[in-house]
């Protein structure tokens, strides 16, 4: 049984935008899934008719075996969402909130007090569960949203954007914390921006554009099919033009920075021993951009073009 | 962030029947025990007002001009404005606060705590229809005192009157419920208060004896169902009525049943809540 699957998926919205073209996808249980995709391409929509907020043209989806039109309580009462912007109260306190939310998924308010405890504290929010949540920065407001999905112990957990806007001390620490949320048994769908986050945190992959899946796979699959990485080399000494080296194209970025693209067959001890050979001392090295950026650049940008 | 594991592949909180049935009344408690924390913690804008301008209205009608009217249906002017004016309240709270809890769910996007949940529709609108009711109850209970104040109200028919201030107190709660989901800004969850709601409540008995009308206007305003809720209300406590008590009874009922389907396909549909 999946977690989550869905066939022929299609969302035409009043004004003719069609959101989702026929969409098939599985998320395996237990699976720390990525759902990738520029913005307009359909991520939101998918997760809202999962989530049921917004109502599907065509097709079916089915969590853990419940199917959203015949069991549709059953199916909800299985997912725990954390949206792209902030839907609670602004008013009530983070306490409040959780309780109320816990109630709405039919949990006793004593379990649910003790419940609003462990995930308000175990997402550093217990101090300041009676204050007002208008009151709270923007990342303890994302921290309070994933509280709240929480409390009725979802088996499905969908993230839209949960990092978004969050400084990368508090972004690494929900990595941890989610990751440990999957680690217990957990099936996470994750949308995000941040492709560094989906790249270190999910196994496997969908790739969304204009409303159609383009890619589907393990993560490692489809990191190994990347034919180029770009890296930035950080030079001792100042150099007045790009060194010509064999088998690599060089280019001199600043008098002290060098790009090398290097292909999938091509060994860096080669590049590396060039350079020596020249003279030029390397003091760091980074990718240009993250591995799964490339990637999705390129599928993105294909289908731009060839569209 | 540490995780205890407490979400290890918990298995579904709705499982059996039994269960489902006490999902659904916890979730259903849970969204009345939210509307009266939003009651009591605004209470400026929701308890004082309605007891602010009854007590206006008992000054300037009843003391002042009542004077001179002298008596109505047998009884002091005073006396025979206190039920309307309860009723009165009752109307304008049960709405206002429907209308503006559900609007401003739907406005500040928190209604999707609600509609993400397993809860059905029909007990989400249950919810906030009794979250209305309690409002319209709560500021009807405080006019009441305030009202004892300036006149003495005999009980002729209790279980009649609590019968009808219920039942009114429902019919415009769906009422606000149902303008709430049409309303796309603020403005149009106001118009209906201000050109629909107020002329009738004015029109409807509370301040005359439509005895007292025309024959075209009295025939007028038996189409007005407040007339007859606030006839209703007002034979609980004076025994006197213009209009026919179980027409009255019939006509509030057949509303609540009219407003509640039409609430609750609205809510089917998605109407102004899902895309």
């Amino acid at each position: 049984m999946h977690a989550l699957s869905v066939r022929g998926l299609t969302k035409t919205y009043h004004n003719g935008v069609q959101a989702l073209r026929s969409v098939d996808l599985d998320v395996e249980q237990g699976d720390f899934f990525a759902l990738l995709g520029p913005n307009g391409a359909g991520k939101t929509t998918l997760i809202g008719i999962i989530t049921s907020l917004v109502n599907k043209t065509a097709g079916t989806a089915s969590v853990f075996g419940y199917d959203l039109d015949a069991q549709l309580e059953r199916a909800k009462s299985c997912i725990g969402v954390v949206p792209q912007e902030l839907n609670f109260n602004q008013f009530e306190t983070p306490l409040t909130i959780v309780v109320n939310q816990a109630g709405f998924y039919g949990i006793p308010r004593p379990i649910a007090r003790q419940r609003a405890e462990q995930y308000l504290r175990q997402l550093q929010l217990w101090d300041k569960r009676n204050g007002i949540a208008r009151g709270l920065s923007g990342g303890m407001k994302r921290r309070l949203m994933i509280a709240r999905a929480l409390m009725h112990e979802p088996r499905l957990l969908v993230l839209d954007e949960p990092t978004a806007g969050v400084d990368i001390e508090i972004r690494r620490s929900m990595w941890e914390f989610l990751n440990e949320i999957n680690a217990s048994g957990t099936t996470i769908i994750l949308t995000t921006h941040y492709l560094e986050e989906a790249e270190n945190l999910c196994r496997n992959i969908a790739i969304i554009d204009n409303g159609r899946i383009v890619e589907r796979d393990r993560m490692s699959n489809l990191l190994r099919g990347l034919r180029t990485e770009t890296f930035i080399l950080n030079l001792r000494a100042p150099l007045a033009a790009a060194p010509q080296v064999a088998g690599f194209v060089l280019t001199l970025v600043d008098d002290h920075t060098l790009e090398a693209e290097v292909s999938k067959d091509q060994s860096l001890n080669g590049l590396f021993a060039q350079l020596s050979a020249l003279g030029l001392e390397v003091l760091s090295m980074r990718n240009k951009v993250n591995r799964l950026e490339e990637v999705f650049m390129r599928l993105v940008e294909h289908r731009g073009n060839s569209g | 962030m540490a995780n205890s594991g407490a979400a290890s592949a918990a298995p579904p909180v709705v499982s059996t029947e039994s269960s489902l049935h006490a999902a659904r009344w916890i979730g259903f408690t849970t969204i009345i025990i939210r509307e009266y924390s939003r009651i009591v913690r605004i209470w400026g804008q929701t308890l004082v007002p309605s007891a602010v301008t009854a007590i206006l209205y008992f000054v300037i009608f009843g003391s002042l001009i009542g004077r001179r009217v002298g008596q109505m249906g047998g009884f002091d002017y005073m006396q025979y404005i206190a039920p309307g004016l309860i009723m009165m309240s009752v109307i304008t709270n049960s709405y206002g606060n429907t209308v503006s809890s559900f609007f401003g769910a739907k406005f500040g996007k928190h209604i999707e705590e609600l509609l993400v949940s397993p809860l059905p529709n029909w007990i989400i609108l249950s919810g906030y229809a009794a979250g209305g009711v309690l409002r319209g109850l709560m500021v009807g209970a405080v006019v009441t005192i305030v009202s004892l104040i300036f006149a003495r109200l005999p009980v002729q028919h209790l279980a009649l009157a609590i019968a009808a201030v219920l039942i009114t107190s429902l019919v415009f709660s769906l009422g606000g419920f149902i303008n709430a989901v049409f309303g796309k800004n603020f403005d149009q969850i106001n118009w209906i208060p201000a050109f629909v709601l107020t002329p009738l409540t004015y029109f409807g008995g509370v301040f005359y004896s439509v005895s007292m009308l025309p024959p075209w206007a009295r025939a007028l305003s038996h189409v007005n169902p407040i007339l007859h809720m606030v006839n209703a209300f007002r034979y609980g406590f004076l025994g006197v009525s213009d209009v026919s008590v179980a027409g009255a009874f019939a006509i509030m009922l057949a509303l609540v049943v009219v407003m509640f389907l039409v609430a609750l396909n609205l809510m089917n549909r998605g109407v102004g809540i899902r895309d």
